[in-house]
């Protein structure tokens, strides 16, 4: 199994943090692991974005052209990723703010309502891991109880009290995907 | 008398330093490189040192100083005896670290490293000999030189600026004499700046008094750079007897760089 | 096992240096490897071991303030991207002369002067070929991966100091922005000021009871010692080159065809071989690990075994083909292929490459 993934969006949505979770997530599964991000004056402002693999196998590349999966959380993003994602592969996306709409027909599409969802459970800062557990419904790659490991190592000590909120995240991301 | 009737230990009334080697400088004679030598390995030998001192020489006439004293050394590349200054004391904060430099090498080359070690407030010893001249590469301007005087690269003096033209009322030539000891003074990371001349006994006294302090504030604990600026001669490359240039010194130098000291304990001293 | 973590190459690095005992780190911020002194700056090392971290005015600056520790016996690092490098040239060839035991990481971006800021292998020659005066050699480790960032800065330290010489870790900006598992090794004590002063005799660090003063230079005006001092040091890099060479061979028991790359070119072309192996052909990786010195005896072995060709693949327009083609002396064909200004080649086209550049189709 090897599974590559685009995490793209605005800086400030928690896009690195989400794929560090990922990754930390992907350790605790027993997978090789790679995270690499977008950097320099292309992270100022504007968008960030990370690639994340996750595999049984030692990752080759960190730096790829083609994704299995693309989550995508702007436009730009959508706009430059789209025609990345491998035929077949999944696009997982967040509408709020999406004004021009995917037009593939050779890959899944699906929809997370992240923004919205966050709004409604209160706290705007679960964002990514509302978005984290749409992925994992699509890409059960892998397990809950890994997840929350990964929560636990990629967090600080002090933020370790907020882990049950966000695997509540998690599973609101889960149940609210949608095909689109 | 013999020479045996001389050497004797009851005859003795002066001797070099024990932290100077035996080996023969190779300064020109007239040059205060070796004086200012000999008073650096007096005072490190009078404070007890020696076992504890590590020295840094420059690129310049002073390059191989490490051959004359009998303390640990490293020899730098050109202007930056600073860092590498900076580099053992940090490692070594018990050790006792200086630098010595010439004008180009300090002022001209090392001037980023000279700026900011004293910026950092580095607790070392920084000595400057200033005589106005490129001595090693064969007496080429310096930033120190005085304007009008001829070196190699302004053979006709140093002119800071030509008349005008251009629509200007005068065009950048060589610049201004640096006064780079004034400049450093300023900064809060020195403690003690202070400017000396060994071109004649009573003032070979007082540098050596100076160094003393220099050092002292050192050993001592106080936290800061301990800067002794030495305007020097460079009778060879000014084309001058040593008597002539020290005299030259005097009359021209020092109205340039007057002696005394700037700053003392952390404070600019009232002029 | 030690301690397991998601790092980045740059973090790695700076970690490992910790845990190593390592005296000092002098650096000056470039990106892409500017979270080696951030996250040093960020640990507190001077309280977690004693280490000294100082963010210098320059890399000139830092590398001479390397020169200083290090000729005083302690353990001293420094890391740098390409043009940060190439300033401090200067100091490593007094480094060079002086035999002075130091690490340095140069986490490569694309050039000539500013560039990019994007990952490249361009530094190739400016790291295994000397660099700055005079004839003198750096030894140059090539890690692909996190996990090696992290093991070379001990590797590193480690044959720096058996040699009395700079040791380079060859990065890239990929391998430095990447994050991968890591597993980092434990804390080692610093040496001892006593410990070192015995150990390391030649280091100024204040003469021992009044005894012979010892002189750090690189500096002799003796024609005659000058060229007993070079002559030194060839001897020295002749020993290295005959006990240090270190390698990776992937697939290559059987191969007809061998991609030769190292850091994170070597990634990407193991990706090429199983996918070459997939199609059908016999195709291998031999991945430097010490670039300077060279594999040279590997390629030999390789063209003995049967080799028919080499693809030197790297993010530059061709540099360590060179070598590979001195290994192969004109016997078996060696091209290059590379891309370079930031882009990284993808498996397929390497693949690709291999087919048309060597195999012939």
């Amino acid at each position: 199994m090897t599974e590559e993934i685009i995490i793209a969006g605005f800086g400030g949505q928690g896009v690195l943090s989400m794929g560090k979770i990922l990754a930390y997530s992907g350790i605790m599964e027993g997978k090789e692991v790679s995270w690499m991000p977008s950097y320099g004056p292309e992270m100022r402002g504007g968008t960030a974005n990370v690639t994340v693999i996750v595999s049984d196998e030692r990752v080759c590349s960190p730096i790829i052209n083609a994704f299995d999966t693309a989550v995508i959380l702007n436009q730009q993003s959508l706009d430059k990723f789209e025609s990345k994602v491998k035929p077949g592969g999944y696009l997982l996306y967040d509408p709020n703010g999406i004004t021009k709409k995917p037009t593939r027909k050779d890959i899944n599409i699906y929809t997370i309502e992240g923004a919205q969802l966050a709004s409604d459970m209160g706290n705007s800062k679960v964002f990514n891991m509302i978005i984290l557990g749409a992925f994992l419904k699509l890409r059960p790659i892998i397990d809950d109880k890994n997840v929350e490991e990964g929560l636990r190592h990629s967090l600080p000590e002090r933020a370790h009290k907020l882990i049950p909120l966000n695997m509540e995240a998690v599973k609101v991301g889960k149940d609210n995907v949608k095909q689109a | 008398m013999t020479v045996e009737d001389i050497i004797k230990p009851e005859n003795l009334v002066y001797q070099k330093s024990k932290l100077l080697t035996n080996k023969p400088f190779h300064y020109c004679p007239g040059c205060g490189h070796g004086t200012v030598h000999r008073i650096i390995a007096e005072v490190l030998e009078e404070l007890g040192v020696g076992d504890k001192t590590i020295g840094v020489s420059p690129v310049g006439c002073a390059v191989m100083a490490y051959d004359y004293f009998d303390v640990d050394f490293a020899e730098a590349a050109h202007g930056r005896a600073p860092a590498v200054a900076t580099g053992i004391k940090r490692v070594w904060p018990d050790k006792v670290v200086f630098s010595y430099q010439g004008d180009g090498d300090l002022a001209a080359i090392g001037t980023c490293e000279t700026i900011h070690t004293c910026n950092r407030g580095e607790n070392i010893t920084m000595i400057f000999v200033n005589n106005g001249i490129y001595g090693m590469t064969g007496g080429q301007m310096a930033p120190t030189t005085l304007e009008g005087m001829k070196t190699a690269t302004t053979p006709y003096g140093r002119k800071a600026t030509l008349p005008a033209g251009a629509g200007f009322d005068g065009i950048p030539n060589n610049g201004y004499p640096l006064h780079i000891t004034e400049l450093i003074a300023r900064l809060p990371g020195t403690k003690y700046v202070t400017r000396q001349a060994v071109y004649d006994p009573a003032h070979v006294r007082n540098a050596k008094k100076a160094i003393r302090k220099a050092f002292e504030n050192q050993i001592n604990g106080k936290s800061g750079v301990n800067f002794v600026e030495i305007v020097s001669n460079c009778n060879s490359n000014w084309k001058m007897e040593p008597v002539a240039a020290n005299k030259w010194l005097v009359e021209n130098m020092l109205p340039e760089y007057p002696l005394g000291d700037i700053k003392v304990d952390g404070k600019l001293v009232e002029k | 096992m030690g301690e397991l973590k998601l790092m980045k190459g740059n973090e790695a690095l700076a970690e490992a240096a910790i845990r190593y005992g390592a005296d000092a780190y002098f650096g000056y911020p470039i990106t892409p490897q500017s979270e080696v002194i951030e996250y040093l700056s960020e640990q507190n090392p001077y309280e977690r071991t004693g280490m000294v971290v100082l963010q210098a005015e320059s890399e000139l600056a830092a590398i001479n303030m390397v020169y200083g520790a290090g000729a005083s016996g302690k353990r001293v690092m420094t890391s740098s991207s390409s043009p940060g490098v190439c300033l401090k040239q200067e100091g490593l060839a007094y480094i060079a002369g002086a035999e002075i035991p130091c690490v340095f990481a140069d986490v490569v971006r694309g050039g000539p002067g500013l560039g990019t800021i994007q990952p490249s292998q361009a530094d190739y020659f400016q790291n295994t070929k000397g660099g700055g005066n005079g004839d003198y050699r750096n030894l140059v480790l090539a890690p692909a991966s996190v996990q090696e960032m992290c093991d070379f800065v001990a590797l590193g330290f480690d044959l720096a100091f058996k040699y009395r010489m700079a040791a380079c870790i060859l990065s890239d900006g990929a391998i430095g922005q990447m994050m991968e598992k890591v597993v980092l090794p434990d804390q080692k004590p610093r040496m001892s000021d006593e410990e070192i002063k015995a150990k390391y005799p030649w280091a100024i660090n204040g003469r021992k009871n009044g005894t012979q003063h010892r002189i750090i230079t690189s500096l002799d005006l003796d024609s005659a010692k000058m060229e007993e001092h070079n002559i030194h040091l060839q001897k020295k890099y002749k020993e290295i080159e005959e006990n240090e060479v270190r390698y990776e061979m992937i697939n290559c028991d059987d191969a007809e065809y061998v991609f030769v790359a190292y850091g994170s070119s070597a990634r990407i072309a193991q990706k090429s071989v199983q996918l070459g192996r997939e199609a059908g052909l016999k195709v291998g990786l031999l991945r430097p690990i010490t670039l300077w010195p060279y594999p040279t005896k590997a390629i030999d072995a390789l063209i003995k075994k049967g080799v028919k060709g080499f693809l030197s693949v790297e993010l530059s327009c061709g540099q360590m083909i060179e070598d590979v083609r001195l290994a192969c002396n004109g016997r078996v064909k060696a091209e290059h292929f590379g891309r370079v200004g930031g882009i990284i080649h993808t498996p397929e086209e390497v693949l690709e490459a291999m087919k048309k550049q060597i195999i012939g189709e």
